[in-house]
């Protein structure tokens, strides 16, 4: 068990650069997902903290030692890989023990920890099996009980569930979250689902293009992003963005309706809500003309633009509401919900 | 009910196959057969009285010390080659895997061999290798070692499996350099994350997965080693000294064409037809089937 440091990494192939500057202290038994689209680069830093990739500049310490000039092999980590890269011309047990045998331990000790990670992930059963002989599900487990046997200081997750169905991955989910609480390893998880990261992680860092945007709870991204790249990849349906103008206290949106808000703050701004935090109301200022809806059973989301505008709206209703196509509805958006971020940077504006 | 599609008769797919019968039967079917017929007889050295002696010829062979000591000789010749070749290839081909800057012109160039005839490839080796011009007989010779292959018969052994090999190095290169990059390289990462050094990963990963490759590879150079080369023992040894460096194929010509004893050297090639036949149907009945994964 170990915390991991990173200081100014950078990472650079050739002259396209890729990673800039990450930072983080990642504690003791911490679990901490890196989230973002695809080519952000989170798993070029995953891969660099584990060694399979070098580092241009700036350092990795695992524990209290920079790991930088070590292999992959003396970094005491254990990676699963999003093809579970088992190794298919050996049976389960013998790529559970693969790497301890490599650490020559002892025989009896092998077999007791092998035995011991298999009744925790419960593949007891599959010990004698080829791995293509395995579901994608029980691949999945083997991977992960390759990497538990080892009892290294890190865990690091290179999207193991994106293979998976849509129910598998959810249960996998839950079981990889309470194997991680109940071996208090520290653990590096990345993925590009906003969902898996919001329920594992301790806390998420949120990459984009090869910049941390924002590094803190699941909580803290959702209520308080950092900049508007956050607040869109954070939570579903993605926040609405309006194009406002800030003056006087006030933000004038795109059709003119003025929301009260916006303190010390003039010129072009984004005007952030989340759908569900739309409250329906008939006297309120801003009024979305309904396009389609759909019913999803606990919530109705409706799809709309903003009345008088082009500007897509979409606003997430409890429980089941029927609209028509062309009607116009009215909500209000509480001040605490509304988030305002500069039109140029995208960085968050304070009220 | 399964409808049954009716063409009318008509002569246009036979026309369509007949290029492919004809060849079949004129380059292959006729010569083979006739190989069988010959095998029968026993013709005179100037062709003028043949006899119908039905198993004669194979009975000698049988009885023949000297075409069983090439028997074994060949044997010898071709897991000789095919070792040196598949080690040789595989050492490459490791190596290329891991190179990343210039690999494709290190493959090019290891693809070259391949690509040079086999009598140029035994004159090469035989320019090399010549006891008063060659530059290595002179190299050895500085620490004291004697070559001369047109005298000593496991000199001339070696050189023959050296030029053999080394023609065949580039094929099984590119057959092994290929399965080496089929492996998913996570599968590697994973065995270095799990402490596997190069060697241990190639020992106990790699090695492994490549072997449906090894065993093809393993057929397709004893076909080789056996009956494609001729051209560079004929162009090194010819066969000598004192038959030290004749093959099966190569006893062939020589009873053939040089011995004149036609029959003899028919029956001989009988023998090898039923070898390749035994070979391939080795290859087709193991390799989609064995060491698979």
């Amino acid at each position: 068990m170990a915390e991991i440091k990173l200081d100014s990494l950078t990472k650079t192939y050739g002259p396209t650069q890729v990673l800039y500057h990450v930072h983080a202290d990642i504690e003791d038994g911490e679990f901490v997902v890196i989230v973002g689209p695809s080519g952000c680069g989170k798993s070029t830093l995953l891969r660099m903290i584990a060694g399979l990739e070098s580092i241009t500049t700036g350092e990795v310490s695992i524990g209290d030692k920079v790991v930088n000039g070590l292999e992959p092999a003396d970094r005491d980590i254990a990676m699963v890989f999003q093809n579970y890269a088992l190794y298919p011309h050996m049976s389960v047990r013998q790529n559970m023990a693969y790497g301890l045998k490599i650490r020559k331990q002892p025989k009896a000790e092998i077999e007791r920890r092998v035995q011991e990670a298999a009744d925790i992930l419960e593949i007891g059963q599959y010990l004698d099996r080829k791995p293509r002989q395995l579901s994608g599900g029980q691949r999945q487990r083997v991977a992960m009980g390759r990497a538990i046997v080892r009892d290294p200081q890190v865990f690091l997750f290179d999207e193991p569930l994106s293979n998976l169905d849509a129910k598998l991955r959810v249960q996998m989910r839950l079981e990889i979250r309470k194997l991680q609480k109940r071996l208090g390893v520290t653990s590096i998880f990345v993925t590009h689902d906003q969902v898996e990261a919001m329920t594992l992680g301790d806390r998420l860092m949120v990459l984009n293009a090869g910049y941390v945007e924002q590094f803190g709870t699941p909580i803290e991204l959702y209520d308080r992003p950092a900049t508007i790249f956050v607040a869109g990849f954070i939570g579903s349906p993605a926040m609405n963005f309006l194009p406002a103008t800030a003056a006087n206290g006030t933000v004038t949106l795109g059709n003119g309706v003025s929301l009260p808000g916006a303190d010390g703050v003039s010129g072009p701004v984004t005007f952030g809500i989340r759908p569900e935090h739309l409250v329906p109301d008939d006297t309120g200022p801003i009024r979305v003309c309904v396009q389609l809806f759909e019913a999803l059973g606990a919530n109705t989301l409706l799809h709309g633009v903003l009345e008088g505008t082009e500007t897509a709206v979409v606003v997430s209703l409890p429980g089941h509401v029927t609209l028509e196509p062309g009607e116009t509805r009215s909500f209000s958006a509480p001040p605490a919900a509304q988030h305002l971020f500069d039109s140029d940077s995208g960085a968050r504006i304070e009220p | 009910m399964l409808k049954r599609v009716h063409f009318p008769p008509s002569l246009l797919p036979y026309l369509l196959v007949a290029p492919q019968v004809i060849i079949t039967v004129v380059f292959f079917i006729w010569p083979a057969s006739q190989a069988v017929y010959q095998s029968f007889l026993v013709e005179d050295a100037f062709g003028l009285s043949t006899e119908f002696v039905w198993f004669e010829n194979f009975t000698y062979l049988w009885n023949s010390r000297q075409y069983l000591d090439t028997f074994g000789r060949t044997i010898y010749f071709s897991a000789a080659v095919a070792f040196l070749s598949m080690s040789f290839a595989l050492i490459l081909a490791g190596f290329a895997d891991r190179v990343i800057r210039g690999s494709t012109i290190y493959r090019t160039l290891l693809i070259w061999p391949y690509a040079v005839a086999p009598v140029l490839a035994g004159a090469l080796w035989l320019f090399m290798f010549n006891p008063t011009l060659g530059i290595i007989p002179f190299m050895l010779d500085n620490v004291g070692y004697d070559w001369n292959h047109y005298l000593n018969g496991n000199q001339a052994m070696c050189l023959v499996i050296i030029a053999a090999a080394w023609k065949q190095v580039a094929y099984n290169f590119l057959f092994y350099l290929a399965a080496m990059q089929s492996i998913p390289k996570s599968i590697i990462e994973a065995a270095a994350i799990d402490g596997a050094g190069p060697f241990r990963r190639f020992a106990t990963v790699i090695f492994p997965l490549i072997s449906p490759t090894t065993f093809f590879l393993l057929v397709v150079n004893a076909v080789y080693a056996f009956f494609e080369t001729f051209g560079i023992i004929h162009a090194v040894t010819q066969g000598g000294p004192a038959n030290a460096t004749t093959t099966l194929v190569y006893k062939v010509y020589n009873d053939g064409f040089i011995g004149l004893d036609l029959g003899g050297s028919a029956a001989q090639s009988v023998i090898l037809m039923i070898l390749v036949i035994a070979m391939t149907v080795v290859q087709f009945r193991f390799i989609e089937k064995r060491v698979q994964y």
